[in-house]
């Protein structure tokens, strides 16, 4: 399963940020999709979730590494 | 002899074949080295000026210039479009002629607008992202007595700063024109903000509002009904319209798909500081063509270009390791109106403030619109 997962690195990334290059990934991707956000952007924890539950998607849940946040997310719709 | 082949003449791909023909240029006058450009084009654009197209502030002709007058001596210039990489054979297959052998390969393929992602998009909307659609854009904007216009922004775009300015160009050229009162204008975008940097977004808000603005935030757009004159979002929210400007999703040229070496999107997946194709070492990637997460803009084209000209200077001259590094810089201008601008500049590891927006920053984004070519050229 672990295999599976889609990881995009938007760590320093200011502009378009971590939320946009999510959204980037998730319209190309195949609904059951599981993709991992990498991000120091603190406001990522909460930008993620608050746009998956607008978009309809499913929230998975964030892991603090350190420096930065896996921020996880399923496409299912 | 070692072969430079260079894909793509747009900002990146001109720049890194000027600067290194400038730096070793006594090696191909010898035949120690060539360096190739391939573009399916023979004449560059310069596309920040389409927003000054919309507004009749800039001329199409001040922003066209034969490739060919643009280029260091030493260049080869080929006008072809490639059709395919073989990175193990070491050549760029092209339409029309002969196989490109080379030693290093730059793909500077640039991104170019997808849209047919959003149904509806192309008949119900304007945008100012080609010569095309900036001239139909000014052809409608000539015409315009007032009404609601909304600004929509497609994921991934080029230039992420150009939706703040061209509402805040047409607030104020609405009002010189007296149409202001007649006119709503409705600001929307993909976040829960009205811009991805969150110093800009903090600053463009109040701006926006101060100049009557609505801000529609969490807005994707998913289609258009040109008829019914609505455009949806897939968070499920409808704005009717009468002007529509799109910023529209971008992707990458079908090159990279066609030779099995990009991502989802056409995107060649990129070291975000060697800007070589992950995986190989004798293949660079740069400009909007990357994965990279950082602004596709012509100034970040410019920075990369700087980086993997002293590598590949390097490379071809030495057989030297690359040693210079991409910070993740960009600088980008933004318009606050006709009079006004500001600018932001950041990288990997800083992100940007906004200065207070000045006449002499507008000023020096003027002057730069008509010294461009320098830059091109790598003169400047």
């Amino acid at each position: 399963m672990a295999d599976n997962i889609m990881v995009i690195d938007a760590r320093g990334s200011f502009c378009p940020g971590p939320l946009m290059e999510l959204i980037r990934a998730i319209k190309s991707a195949e609904i059951g999709q599981v993709i991992a956000v990498l991000s120091n952007d603190s406001g990522s924890k909460k930008d993620i979730p608050l746009w998956a539950g607008k978009a309809g998607q499913e929230f998975i849940g964030v892991e603090a590494h350190g420096e930065y946040d896996e921020i996880t997310v399923r496409k299912v719709r | 002899m070692k072969r430079l082949v260079i894909v793509g003449a747009g900002t990146g791909g001109l720049m890194v074949a000027n600067f290194v023909a400038r730096d070793l240029s006594r090696e191909i006058a010898h035949g120690e080295i060539s360096v190739t450009l391939l573009g399916d084009k023979d004449e560059y654009i310069y596309q920040p000026g389409f927003l000054y197209v919309a507004f009749d502030l800039m001329r199409p002709a001040q922003l066209i210039r034969p490739i060919r007058e643009l280029l260091a001596p030493g260049i080869e210039f080929v006008h072809d479009r490639a059709v395919r990489i073989d990175p193990e054979g070491k050549v760029v297959e092209r339409a029309g002629g002969e196989a490109l052998r080379y030693d290093y390969l730059v793909l500077a393929t640039g991104s170019g607008l997808n849209l047919q992602e959003v149904p509806g998009l192309s008949e119900g909307a304007h945008w100012f992202y080609t010569l095309e659609g900036a001239l139909q854009l000014r052809d409608e904007l000539r015409r315009f007595a007032g009404g609601r216009v909304v600004l929509t922004v497609g994921v991934p775009h080029k230039c992420p700063v150009a939706p703040l300015e061209f509402t805040m160009m047409f607030d104020e050229w609405a009002r010189v024109r007296g149409i202001r009162e007649q006119t709503e204008l409705v600001y929307t975008y993909p976040l829960g903000r009205a811009h991805s940097i969150p110093s800009v977004a903090e600053w463009a808000q109040p701006e926006l509002e101060h100049r009557g603005v609505r801000v529609e935030t969490f807005f994707n757009m998913e289609s258009v009904e040109p008829d019914q004159k609505v455009v949806h979002s897939l968070e499920g929210t409808d704005i009717a319209y009468d002007l529509l400007v799109a910023i529209p999703p971008h992707r990458g040229d079908e090159l990279g798909a066609l030779s099995g070496l990009a991502e989802a999107g056409n995107w060649y997946p990129t070291d975000r500081n060697r800007l070589n194709l992950n995986g190989r070492d004798d293949v660079f990637v740069l400009g909007d063509a990357t994965n990279l997460p950082i602004s596709k803009a012509g100034s970040v084209a410019h920075f990369e270009a700087e980086v993997l000209a002293d590598n590949l200077v390097g490379l071809l001259a030495e057989g030297s390791p690359p040693a210079y590094l991409y910070s993740g810089r960009a600088f980008c201008f933004i318009e606050t109106g006709l009079e006004r601008a500001t600018f932001i500049s950041f990288d990997y590891l800083n992100p940007p403030k906004v200065p207070q927006p000045t006449n002499a920053v507008h000023w020096f984004k003027q002057t730069y619109n008509r010294i461009h070519w320098a830059n091109l050229k790598a003169v400047m």
